[in-house]
């Protein structure tokens, strides 16, 4: 497989605007003639329906929500980061790409990153304009806070839910193109498979989640924005619904997989409280802005907090990473987390848990801008826990959060199947192998606003519309076919276990073997076990309900199917990767003092991943990464 | 603990729908009320029964996809929650539940608990935004906005889209949802230019869906998860009085050279 990444050439300031001027453009009046499909409609899916609408595209946009406004993006709660420098604080748009290179620990792309940094401006004003209500200073103007690792203020945000406000945006955006006839929207549908055609990306097959048809859908180009495969541990902070299914389609019909084994553990979750456990929730990174992180001193200590005198307490976060504190970045905080806890000074039930105390900051500034900052989450809290965090400190334990691995895209977003595009969680790009906090809001909405209708419209350029291709094609019908003897075989197997049961072991045996840290012999442990559970899932699992109804049960089936199959991917990729780099921690490389040891001479690239066939071992190629404009470095945060 | 569930089931759109009878054995206060259900799912699929169906998805309170009635309440007896944030604590051992779907004639039942909201999309798309198409927005700061205001359109804006109000009101009304967008927008300057032609589309659309009038009961406020408050309603009522009064279709383009 050729991997070539089509980065421009020239100085990396320049890159971006010389490939928008070099790239070929669509007549006005022809770009109607052209239909594109976009799967998913959260940040980057929404945004880009609406932007190509706008330009009078016909678009397509699918997702297997009742409506485009609950995708995932919702949730997101502490900000976007931009480099507008309104605090004075000397941030600039190499300030942002030097921390985004730096924070995804040097395996991303520097010219995707820079165009990030540059682009996050443009979000702001857009976002701005749509009447987001961003939070505001007394002077009418902007306010923003801090997020990890970061040392400038850059992160915009609206209370607790700036995902929440900036999805409405994308998705009032995408309804007024709805109404103007531009898009087209298919709710309650979900992508099964992915139609290529001589080579190329013509279509998907979607089933009708309330009645269960089966329909193809062509098109000139495909539009994957699906989201992160986080569920493939069970419990993460995704929605239930998230899954894998669009991109592992996408794979197994050519589209490279890349660095699957880069899976984000959020450091402040709430702790898991029982083996029901359906996901966990998260509070926003943005609390460690004022919170402090600690545990006691003395192992197994049940005290309650309010007992521990302050000399007892160890504030682990500032006492090892004294020049970012409580802002560490989120791989390093995490795995602080776990060793604190391995070392018996983990608090609450199962000593899975630490402090994060609000009592210096309520002190400092008062309940009252306390309850401004946080009210929500604080809420959020108490709801969940029974447990009142202006009193009590909040309990919290690493989660898994989000997925920097993804499909393999190149400079244009394009896979490496051609017509087929790939933006926001669900591609790789541009976050290495760790995410800095506010900068997924940022990366969809580069994606769906300012990318892809620039791309696109090349792409497109060099295509007739249509091309004769219809849904009657022997691909489409063959897709179909392969669709409904999957759907059949999952009702019929009528085995003992649920699929849940599955999808339960599945999460352990990641969570246990290739979660916050990872060695040899446990990733070839899980990756025997994934293959015996996959082989027991498809004699053993129990499907009940019909194929042509609203049938819950048979859609969680099809999606833990697909888990069965990355799990092994992303053990795989996570083995062959010997070395440690941002979230991928393996214990047999790491420094004296306990971090992640990365190996630039063998290991600096991407790793993307070829399906090779059923029974084929896939293929690991590798996109060599070049570093011109921030120097390879271990990172500190001390 | 353990609890007596009485459900609405119903096969389809079409087929007619009745109460069914469930115990739950071996929950604990600690679960969610959804992770209830998740276990009472587990133990129907066991005995070869159809799962009861529930819209839900981020169980964090936000997107805004659950939501039934649990004893004539929408969300539960929790004020300021969604049901997905609803916690067994809440609820006494042995303790019987009638659970419903969202009942409003734009809100048809697809299964189950699953109703079809997609007339809350529709009032959107009659006017729910801005009109600026992507590109070419102003530098974010040239448009400064007052605190208050900025404050008062986030409260309104914070609407989940669950379709509590509705199901909650007596007529079945629509107005508190439409009406959280109507002053979001209105309260931005931002909003200003399509503000009367935003009131006059949203209120008619929302008429066009079937959704009766508001008559002021105010049980919609008291039932929404995200707090949206009344006032919100009146904002709309203005609006609307305003732009029926002042609004002229804008004139007609004309050829150039």
């Amino acid at each position: 497989m050729k991997l070539d990444a089509r980065i421009p050439a020239g100085p990396i300031e320049q890159k971006w605007d010389k490939l928008k001027f070099d790239m070929k453009l669509v007549n006005p009046a022809n770009k109607r003639k052209y239909k594109v499909i976009v799967v998913g409609t959260g940040l980057a899916g929404g945004s880009a329906a609406a932007s190509l609408g706008e330009l009078s595209y016909n678009v397509e946009a699918f997702c297997y929500q009742d409506s485009p406004r609950r995708a995932h993006s919702i949730a997101a709660q502490g900000g976007i980061n931009a480099a507008k420098n309104y605090q004075n604080d000397n941030d600039s748009v190499f300030r942002l790409f030097y921390d985004t290179v730096k924070g995804g620990d040097f395996r991303s792309r520097e010219a995707n990153v820079y165009r990030l940094a540059q682009l996050s401006v443009n979000i702001i004003d857009q976002c701005v304009a749509q009447g987001v209500p961003f939070a505001r200073e007394y002077g009418g103007l902007l306010a923003n806070r801090s997020f990890g690792g970061a040392q400038v203020s850059r992160t915009f945000y609206a209370r607790g839910q700036t995902g929440q406000q900036l999805l409405l945006g994308a998705y009032q955006a995408l309804e007024r193109q709805v109404k103007a006839g531009t898009v087209k929207m298919f709710p309650r549908h979900e992508m099964l498979e992915l139609v290529v055609i001589d080579g190329r990306a013509r279509g998907i097959i979607a089933r009708d989640l309330v009645s269960g048809e089966i329909e193809p859908h062509v098109a000139d180009a495909v539009i994957l924005a699906t989201g992160g495969y986080g569920n493939v541990f069970y419990l993460s902070t995704n929605a239930k619904g998230c899954n894998t299914t669009a991109i592992w389609r996408a794979y197994k019909k050519g589209a490279a997989f890349a660095n699957p084994c880069f899976t984000q553990i959020h450091p402040t979750c709430i702790p898991v409280s029982g083996d029901y456990q359906s996901k966990l929730t998260l509070m926003s990174e943005s609390l460690r802005n004022d919170g402090r992180i600690w545990v006691p001193k003395k192992k197994e200590d049940t005290r309650p907090p309010s007992q521990i005198p302050e000399e007892e307490r160890d504030y682990y976060l500032e006492r090892m990473y004294p020049a970012f504190g409580n802002l560490s970045p989120r791989d390093i905080a995490s795995r602080a987390a776990k060793r604190v806890c391995d070392e018996g000074r983990g608090v609450g039930p199962g000593g899975r848990g630490v402090y994060l105390d609000f009592a210096d900051a309520i002190r400092r500034l008062g309940r009252q801008t306390i309850t401004e900052r946080y009210g929500n989450l604080f809420e959020m809290y108490e709801r969940i826990t029974g447990e009142d965090p202006y009193r009590v400190p909040m309990r919290i334990f690493p989660a898994v959060h989000y997925a920097m691995g993804g499909l393999w895209v190149d400079y244009h977003l394009m896979s490496t199947i051609p017509g087929l595009f790939v933006l926001g969680e669900a591609n790789f790009s541009d976050h290495g192998a760790n995410r800095l906090g506010a900068s997924a809001l940022m990366q969809g909405l580069a994606d769906g606003y300012f990318v892809i209708p620039y791309t696109l419209g090349n792409f497109l350029a060099g295509v007739k519309p249509g091309d004769g291709i219809t849904a009657d094609h022997a691909e489409f019908a063959a897709a179909r076919r392969a669709v409904e003897e999957r759907l059949r075989r999952l009702l019929a197997i009528q085995g003992k276990r649920t699929v849940d049961s599955f999808h339960r072991e599945l999460g352990h045996i990641m969570w246990e073997d290739c979660g916050m840290s990872r060695h040899r012999k446990g990733l070839e442990s899980a990756l025997g076990r994934i293959r015996a559970l996959r082989g027991e899932y498809w004699q053993n699992v129990k499907v009940v309900g019909e194929e042509a109804e609203i049938n819950q049960a048979l859609e969680k089936a099809g999606r833990v199917a697909d888990f069965l199959e990355l799990g092994e991917l992303i053990c795989r990729d996570a083995l062959e990767r010997k070395e440690s780099c941002g979230a991928h921690f393996r214990e047999e490389y790491q420094t004296p003092d306990g971090e992640a040891l990365r190996n630039d001479a063998q290991f600096a690239h991407v790793a993307a991943w070829e399906y090779a066939g059923e029974n084929a071992s896939p293929i690991r190629n590798i996109e060599p990464l070049e570093f011109e404009y921030v120097h390879l470095a271990q990172r500190s945060y001390k | 603990m353990k609890l007596i569930l009485h459900i609405w089931r119903q096969k389809d759109r079409q087929s007619p729908g009745k109460m069914v009878r469930y115990e739950v054995q071996n929950v604990n206060e600690h679960m969610s009320f959804l992770e209830m259900l998740d276990v009472l799912n587990e133990d129907l699929i066991a005995r070869n029964q159809d799962p009861v169906a529930f819209d839900h998805d981020c169980r964090e309170g936000i997107c805004g996809s659950c939501g039934f009635m649990i004893n004539g309440v929408a969300h539960g007896p929790q004020r300021g929650t969604t049901v997905c944030q609803l916690h067994l604590r809440h609820f006494k051992d042995g303790q019987e539940l009638w659970l419903e779907p969202w009942r409003a004639r734009a809100f048809p039942v697809l299964k189950d608990l699953i109703v079809d909201r997609s007339a809350f999309d529709r009032i959107i798309a009659a006017g729910g935004y801005v009109s600026i198409n992507t590109g070419g927005a102003p530098e974010a700061n040239s448009l400064p906005v007052e605190k208050t205001k900025a404050d008062l359109a986030m409260d309104a804006a914070q609407c989940i889209g669950c379709g509590a109000c509705v199901a909650a009101c007596p007529n079945a009304s629509a107005s508190l949802f439409t009406a959280a967008k109507i002053s979001h927008l209105a309260l931005l300057p931002q909003g200003e230019a399509e503000r009367e032609r935003r009131a006059l589309n949203m209120v008619a659309q929302m008429q066009a869906e079937l959704f009766g009038a508001c008559t002021n009961h105010g049980e919609c406020e008291a039932v929404c998860p995200k707090g949206i408050k009344l006032e919100n309603i009146a904002r709309m009522n203005r609006e609307f009085v305003q732009a029926a009064c002042l609004h002229r279709e804008p004139a007609r383009e004309t050829g150039g050279a």
